[in-house]
């Protein structure tokens, strides 16, 4: 009704606006990758993408994990130790797999999937203690944090967890296809050419396993069942409640899948650095709550996609990678990242049809 | 409302029929169980650890906490407004930094120590306000929710920082500093002197251990700025004003309570106790400490607050409850630590800890 | 006698030292209009919530088509067709009309083997039971919240009907509305009746009542003092019923604070 009334008396203005509400996240980040495309050298490089998808994976999962709990209205402050726990829990159990005798590839897999298994407590506590037992959110995530920083350190024995076959590196900082110009192709391993041949990695091993989740959620979250109903309890969770919606299970899986997702972070932090630390994660609290808000998500639950949030990781990995090639430290990212988060949330605030 | 008796019963699950839980001796205990809690701590590590029980051990548990203690009470007014401040761990690394900065700038410049100190810590101090102004401005005026505007002064605070102290410890800073921060008030040594503010000239400082060093100045300096706060918060009209805010945002509007302003002035003011910790520190440890993302200070005062007795849906908080909150999470570790118990368990006591806060602050939806 | 397609019988209800609702014995007949009134705290929501399944009752049974139902959750009232608007309508205000409508059971489709949302036969299916109610709304895809408060009865009543309810209980249903649209809400009550479906109204605007209840009951303290035919009563009597009639003026003076 008041879009009509607006559009009614100046039509384009409300259309501009409103077009600039949705869009206005993708104008953002392509103007971001224009500028450091001059400001740093080498930016401009189709191969960037790669390096930034590459140390963004954790930030990406991470923040998926956060946006599902703030879709429900909550807030999961654990996720970055949680990461340090499975980073460690997996350097060790694939480790002890590997010095066991299993051979690399099923120690690499068997030891992922216990660390998974393990991964997903925290959330289930963390969603026991939310929706059963009614603790804010804030306060049952802190907590579980604690515990999982506690639990790392029991186990970590000193500063890195370390033990990883080799073929973990391979694999963490591997590419899914190889080509050599003149001299053929090959996948996940490099090709046996010459040395000094020029060989393209196209796509990191870390980044393929990234996008196939990012593509599960975002199908389980737009066009499921389950999507449907995390929206509507982070929406009205009284008519969640009345119209038959299992809340207290929704909230449960949904803690769970943070905390699985955090865990899958923390295996690739693994890989990709072949070691374990319980801080792993420490740093990205900010960066994977920031990733969600930039998207466009009420903290309040009830919005939010999959789409927008990735765009949101995009404009922080793109800020990391073009700060780092232009060689200002990276303490710049830190006060950039906070001000596009009051930003972007000021400015959903202003634009039309987000009244919040 | 209507029906409201249904629904107050709704709530609260335990209050069935009565009992000890709605008895004046049940509220009472309700009311100030961390500090009960934190007797039974003292009593019980003073059975289990060598040494725990010493005025020596609890005196440095307390002047090590002096941070805690000052980003507490920051994070009390905050809640019990309503809202939450995740910044002050990061404001007071920076105003930390940002003191040892400035009397490193007014040393070189040839100021006399004094002169050093008292002027970089001022000019921090009233630096250490502006973090909470844009807080609160970005709150009020652009309605950001708090949890959003204070996690990107986390952000903000934290990169400054680490780009003014460019990621290492501030030293080189007047040798003064480190003995106002860790002076005490009385010394005594039994049968020989007694002696205010410092050994009596001449002693030889390889005997210093066998004094008796009483009331650091530290405790002195948090108590106080505890007690003047405390005092505002449950006697002054701006402490009654916070009560009302967090209690209900328009009922205080419609009180003629200007929300907007006073919402600004507790975010400064919470800003401004955290620039006072980061300060502090400094005398504490005689160089300028950013904080680092593993200390977590914003969310163990979040913790210290609510094991105190305050809810995070404001209106309710007491000054000193989250220093006893602050304190249990203190002698939880130094106890357990003193009794050889792994450092893991204090963990799980701190969550346990929280969640029974919580529990007991649904059980007594009305207790203040 | 026994012909009410909903009724309770004895129904008890308590709140730690409150008894909400006490030994109630309410029916509502197929095509028919109940009334419930009574005073703030007089225990009308809570006895629709006990029917409802938000509040299992202590004591007491729910009869539907003269069999007992047990009713512990919201999800048995509405397998048994007992559908309830509360107040506040309990719509998800970020979710489309169609989504809302079907709320908790969803429509789905096979889509690769997975089970994916079927939002266009949704919405399909929303426009048709908005058009049998004669309910305009501006665009389906619209969400909730853009919607104005009468649009948003209309979504609620929909739903219900939707899902084939027999009983339809309304809480206030008029209460938030400007005129016109409170006129909309009451001519919907009357086809909705007139479908054959069994409606519990709570109210407290004693037109609506009058308008087009045909039976109503008052409770006062969670008991049931009265029940009237509409065609035989007048508002002053409900009234009079509402706030116990012997000592009008001195029971007001004395229930009004309480509330």
């Amino acid at each position: 009704m008041e879009a009509a009334g607006v559009a009614g008396v100046e039509p384009t203005r409300a259309r501009v606006l409103s077009l600039l509400a949705e869009r206005w996240l993708f104008a953002f980040l392509a103007l971001e990758t224009l500028y450091f495309c001059f400001a740093a050298e080498g930016f401009a490089n189709p191969n960037s993408l790669q390096i930034l998808l590459f140390y963004g994976v954790e930030i990406f999962l991470l923040a998926m994990a956060e946006l599902f709990v703030i879709v429900t209205g909550g807030i999961d402050l654990s996720v970055g130790y949680v990461l340090g726990l499975a980073s460690i829990v997996g350097t060790k159990l694939i480790g002890a797999l590997a010095g066991a005798g299993v051979p690399p590839a099923a120690a690499l897999a068997l030891g992922a999937a216990l660390t998974l298994a393990v991964g997903i407590l925290p959330g289930l506590v963390n969603g026991w203690l939310v929706a059963y037992l009614d603790v804010p959110p804030f306060i049952a995530t802190f907590s579980m944090l604690g515990v999982c920083h506690g639990v790392s350190e029991l186990i970590i024995e000193g500063v890195y967890a370390m033990g990883l076959p080799p073929l973990a590196a391979e694999l963490g900082s591997g590419h899914l296809l190889y080509y050599a110009p003149g001299a053929g192709m090959s996948f996940l391993a490099r090709p046996e050419v010459e040395r000094g041949t020029e060989v393209w990695e196209i796509v990191p091993n870390v980044v393929v396993l990234a996008a196939v989740v990012i593509a599960a959620l975002w199908f389980a979250l737009s066009r499921t069942r389950f999507g449907r109903h995390v929206y509507a309890v982070g929406g009205n969770r009284d008519a969640a409640l009345r119209a038959g919606i299992p809340v207290r299970r929704r909230l449960l899986a949904v803690y769970a899948l943070s905390a699985g997702l955090a865990s899958l972070a923390g295996l690739a932090y693994a890989l990709k650095y072949v070691s374990g630390k319980a801080d792993a994660g420490a740093g990205s609290l900010l960066d994977s709550i920031a990733a969600v808000m930039i998207g466009g998500a009420s903290m309040f639950g009830g919005s939010g996609t999959v789409g927008r949030t990735v765009a949101g990781c995009l404009v922080i990995a793109v800020l990391e990678l073009g700060l780092r090639m232009r060689g200002t430290p990276t303490f710049d990212k830190y006060v950039l990242v906070g001000v596009i988060l009051v930003g972007a949330v000021v400015i959903e605030r202003w634009l039309p049809g987000k009244g919040r | 409302m209507n029906e409201g008796a249904t629904t107050a019963a709704e709530l609260a699950p335990g209050s069935r029929g009565g009992g000890f839980l709605e008895s004046r001796a049940g509220r009472a205990l309700a009311r100030n169980w961390s500090a009960w809690f934190l007797l039974l701590l003292l009593v019980t590590f003073s059975f289990t650890g060598r040494n725990f029980l010493s005025i020596g051990n609890f005196q440095h548990v307390v002047h090590l906490q002096t941070l805690p203690l000052l980003l507490a009470a920051a994070e009390t007014l905050v809640i019990v407004t309503g809202g939450i401040d995740l910044s002050i761990g990061f404001v007071a690394g920076l105003a930390s930094v940002t003191a040892a900065k400035l009397m490193q700038l007014l040393a070189a410049a040839g100021l006399p120590a004094g002169a050093v100190i008292a002027l970089g810590a001022a000019g921090a101090l009233v630096l250490s306000l502006l973090p909470g102004l844009v807080n609160g401005l970005v709150i009020t005026r652009f309605r950001v929710p708090p949890f959003i505007a204070t996690l990107g002064m986390w952000g903000i605070a934290n990169g400054l920082a680490l780009k003014l102290s460019e990621g290492f410890p501030v030293a080189g800073l007047p040798g003064a500093l480190p003995r106002l921060g860790n002076g005490y008030v009385v010394y005594l040594l039994p049968g020989e002197f007694l002696s205010f503010l410092g050994p009596p000239a001449g002693f030889p400082e390889g005997r210093i251990r066998e004094v008796w060093r009483l009331v650091p100045f530290s405790l002195v300096f948090v108590a106080a700025v505890l007690a003047a706060l405390a005092f505002v918060l449950r006697r002054g009209r701006f402490g009654r004003h916070t009560y009302a805010i967090g209690g209900s945002v328009d009922a205080a509007l419609r009180a003629g309570i200007d929300v907007r302003r006073h919402l600004v002035w507790i975010y400064v003011l919470a800003s401004g106790l955290a620039g006072l910790a980061g300060v502090f520190n400094v005398f504490q440890t005689g160089i300028g400490n950013y904080t680092t993302f593993s200390a977590m200070y914003e969310l163990f005062a979040v913790a210290a607050v609510v094991i105190g007795g305050a809810s995070l849906s404001g209106g309710k908080g007491r000054v000193l409850g989250s220093a006893v909150g602050v304190l249990v999470l203190a002698f939880l570790q130094n106890g357990l630590a003193i009794s050889g118990v792994q450092p893991f368990y204090r963990y799980i006591a701190v969550g346990v800890l929280l969640v029974i806060a919580v529990v007991i602050d649904k059980l007594f939806p009305d207790l203040r | 006698m026994d012909d009410y397609l909903l009724e309770t019988r004895d129904v008890v209800k308590r709140f730690g030292g409150l008894t909400a609702v006490d030994r109630v014995s309410v029916g509502v007949r197929a095509g028919e209009a109940l009334a419930i009134l009574g005073d703030n705290g007089a225990g009308k929501s809570t006895l629709i919530k006990v029917i409802s399944g938000v509040h299992p009752p202590d004591a007491g049974e729910v009869w539907l088509e003269g069999r007992p139902v047990a009713i512990r959750t919201p999800r048995d009232a509405l397998a048994a067709g007992i559908e309830t608007i509360y107040q506040d309508l309990a719509l998800a205000e970020n979710l489309d009309v169609g989504a809302n409508i079907f709320l908790g059971r969803e429509r789905l489709k096979r889509r690769l083997g997975l089970k994916v949302l079927d939002d266009a036969a949704m919405r399909a299916e929303a426009a048709k039971v908005l058009e049998r109610l004669d309910i305009q709304i501006p665009s389906l895809r619209a969400t909730i919240r853009t919607l104005s408060g009468g649009q948003r009865q209309a979504v609620a009543i929909s739903r219900s009907i939707y899902w084939k309810a027999k009983v339809l209980i309304m809480d206030e249903p008029t209460a938030a509305l400007g005129v016109a649209e409170q006129r909309k809400v009451l001519d919907l009550v009357r086809t909705l009746k007139d479908q054959g479906l069994g409606i519990i109204l709570i109210s407290h605007q004693m037109f609506d009542v009058f308008a087009v209840a045909d039976r109503l009951a008052v409770m006062r303290r969670g008991v049931k003092v009265g029940e009237r035919l509409v065609k035989e009563t007048s508002p002053d009597e409900v009234v009079g019923l509402i706030v116990g009639s012997e000592t009008v003026g001195a029971e007001r003076a004395a229930v009004k604070p309480m509330s």
